[in-house]
């Protein structure tokens, strides 16, 4: 069971990440940003290619460079180029396709077996003694609390506020002399970084990337941002961040159990759909409950 | 200070709900102007604002802040001298951020990474006790939880924390009860006359109109139809007003609204 615990652990916190870059796009600036598939995938392609040739530590800024492109076309595609939000994602989504089989050079898998990464790079650091089978572990545990610690920074400065503003009132924010299509760009790019390196760190960490690994990716991480919320109330941005995190382990935990109890690994995306939409629909089911129980009230007289 | 020479706005061109909002209206607002604007709805007030302040741009016409031609600004450029407040109390603020977070954004000093500095938290905090509504005691409450009164008043704030040059407000008490009406009336008087802030007031109220500020607008049909100050005005009466409308558009006043405020 301890390994079983670890693995969660470890696959829990590389795809927070993907679950902070939503709660920056989707909490914060409120877009669905639908691009997070194809921007995670871009990030574990990227990341693959330049630590084949060579550059491990290298591989994590490139992904995470690539991962801000991403964000700004996606949001330059709707704030200056009329393009709805939802429809820029999918587009976004569709390009980028092409651009990651062009980055694996026209192959649809790529094999990181015997390529270093900044995994095995700190397994050999530690080679032979026990912290050397927990790099996984360290690795992501320092990129998330690196993240978050930033995210939380990142909120509380000017173009934080902005940006939170965006997502409440436009219009407050236009009045306060401030861009919203600027706060929109700056905000995406930065959500892309984490997506890309969330994408980047899954793929060193099992030694492949293949075309897939992003697909369904954005949902996933929707169910994580809301499994986090409901264990999480709280106003303070400190422990909304702490929430997202602990929702996508949350999240990892009961899916590493439900495999236990014999569930095929291929349930994992409609399980996750299934998350989403009782997060979203239940509040609002509840909220039309006295009418639905009036109608029927009703009907039996 | 601000001149408007000969705006149109026309909404949706060469279709059957085509609308002439404004038609080649022009006005020269002098420093230190209240203006009072008053006519019947659909008469261009609020269309007039959305103008100045840059939600569109007109079809024809200039318009020039302090010698700087603005017909082509940007909204958001405008801001830094224009500040602008709706009927809406919830249209001027960020309701799931603090009140302090709201008025820092607005008050906007230091770069884009820099942080609310101690010291601007104790000026943000003077500046809303001035308001002496008791919400300098609350400062981290989402400015949601805020009555319409309150959200209204804090909206003033930001929008005049940094004088702008000019201040539109557009029926900005009419959504509030009589007394928080009153207050934030007072409470805007109060603002613009310490800062010396140019302002241009919507309003349905007929006598107000007249009793306020120093010069009264009335707008018919996507343009001004009197524009009266000084002595003239003084001795005006709400009677006249409605003769005076009469005889310029050549039919009566039907604003329930206007006719039944006092």
């Amino acid at each position: 069971m301890l390994p079983l615990l670890q693995t969660a652990l470890e696959l829990g916190l590389i795809s927070s990440l993907t679950v902070l870059a939503l709660f920056l796009s989707y909490s914060m600036l409120n877009v669905c940003d639908l691009s997070t598939d194809g921007c995670f995938t871009l990030g574990a392609t990227v990341g693959a290619v330049v630590a084949i040739s060579g550059h491990p530590y290298l591989s994590i800024i490139a992904a995470m460079a690539a991962g801000v492109m991403s964000g700004f076309v996606t949001a330059f595609l709707q704030t200056k180029m009329g393009v709805d939000s939802l429809l820029a994602g999918i587009i976004m989504n569709t390009a980028l396709y092409s651009v990651n089989i062009g980055i694996m050079g026209g192959s649809s898998l790529l094999n990181m077996n015997k390529t270093p990464t900044v995994f095995s790079k700190l397994h050999s650091v530690f080679e032979k003694t026990p912290v050397a089978e927990t790099n996984k572990l360290i690795i992501a545990t320092t990129a998330v609390t690196a993240v978050a610690a930033f995210l939380y920074l990142f909120l509380k400065t000017r173009i934080g506020l902005a940006i939170r503003a965006t997502g409440n009132n436009p219009e407050m924010v236009r009045s306060s002399s401030i861009n919203p299509a600027t706060t929109t760009i700056v905000g995406l790019c930065v959500s892309g970084s984490f997506t890309a390196l969330s994408g980047c760190l899954l793929a060193q960490s099992q030694k492949s990337v293949n075309i897939d690994i992003g697909s369904g990716m954005v949902t996933i991480a929707l169910a994580s941002l809301l499994i986090g919320s409901t264990f999480i109330r709280s106003r303070r941005m400190g422990l909304r961040i702490a929430g997202t995190i602990v929702g996508a382990f949350v999240f990892r935990l009961v899916y590493t159990i439900a495999l236990r109890f014999n569930m095929p690994a291929y349930m994992l995306k409609l399980v996750s759909s299934v998350i989403v939409i009782l997060a979203i629909s239940g509040p609002y089911l509840k909220s039309r409950y006295p009418e639905l129980a009036r109608r029927l009230e009703k009907k039996k007289c | 200070m601000l001149k408007i020479d000969a705006i149109s706005k026309t909404f949706n061109p060469g279709t059957v709900n085509e609308k002439k909002a404004l038609s080649g209206l022009s006005l020269t607002v002098n420093d230190g102007d209240f203006i009072s604007i008053i006519g019947a709805n659909g008469a261009g007030k609020s269309t007039l604002f959305n103008a100045i302040a840059g939600t569109f741009l007109t079809d024809e016409g200039s318009i020039v802040l302090d010698g700087e031609d603005i017909t082509l600004t940007p909204a958001h450029i405008r801001a830094r001298n224009i500040g602008r407040l709706f009927q809406d109390p919830l249209k001027g603020t960020a309701p799931d951020m603090s009140i302090e977070e709201n008025l820092a954004l607005a008050a906007g000093s230091g770069g884009w990474l820099s942080r609310i500095s101690r010291k601007e938290k104790k000026m943000l905090r003077e500046k809303v006790a001035m308001l002496s509504m008791g919400l300098e005691d609350r400062m981290d409450s989402p400015v949601g939880l805020l009555s319409g009164g309150q959200r209204q008043a804090l909206t003033l704030m930001m929008a005049t924390i940094n004088p702008p040059r000019l201040l539109l407000l557009d029926e900005h008490t009419a959504a509030l009860d009589p007394e928080t009406s009153d207050k934030v009336m007072a409470l805007t008087e109060k603002i613009a006359g310490e800062n010396h802030l140019t302002c241009l007031v919507i309003t349905h109220n007929m006598h107000s109109a007249l009793s306020q500020g120093n010069r009264t607008l009335m707008m018919d049909n996507g343009n001004i139809i009197f524009d009266i100050e000084g002595e003239k005005r003084h001795d005006l009466t709400v009677d006249d007003l409605l003769k005076m409308f009469r005889s310029r558009s050549g039919r009566d006043l039907d604003n329930d609204r206007m006719l039944l405020s006092e």
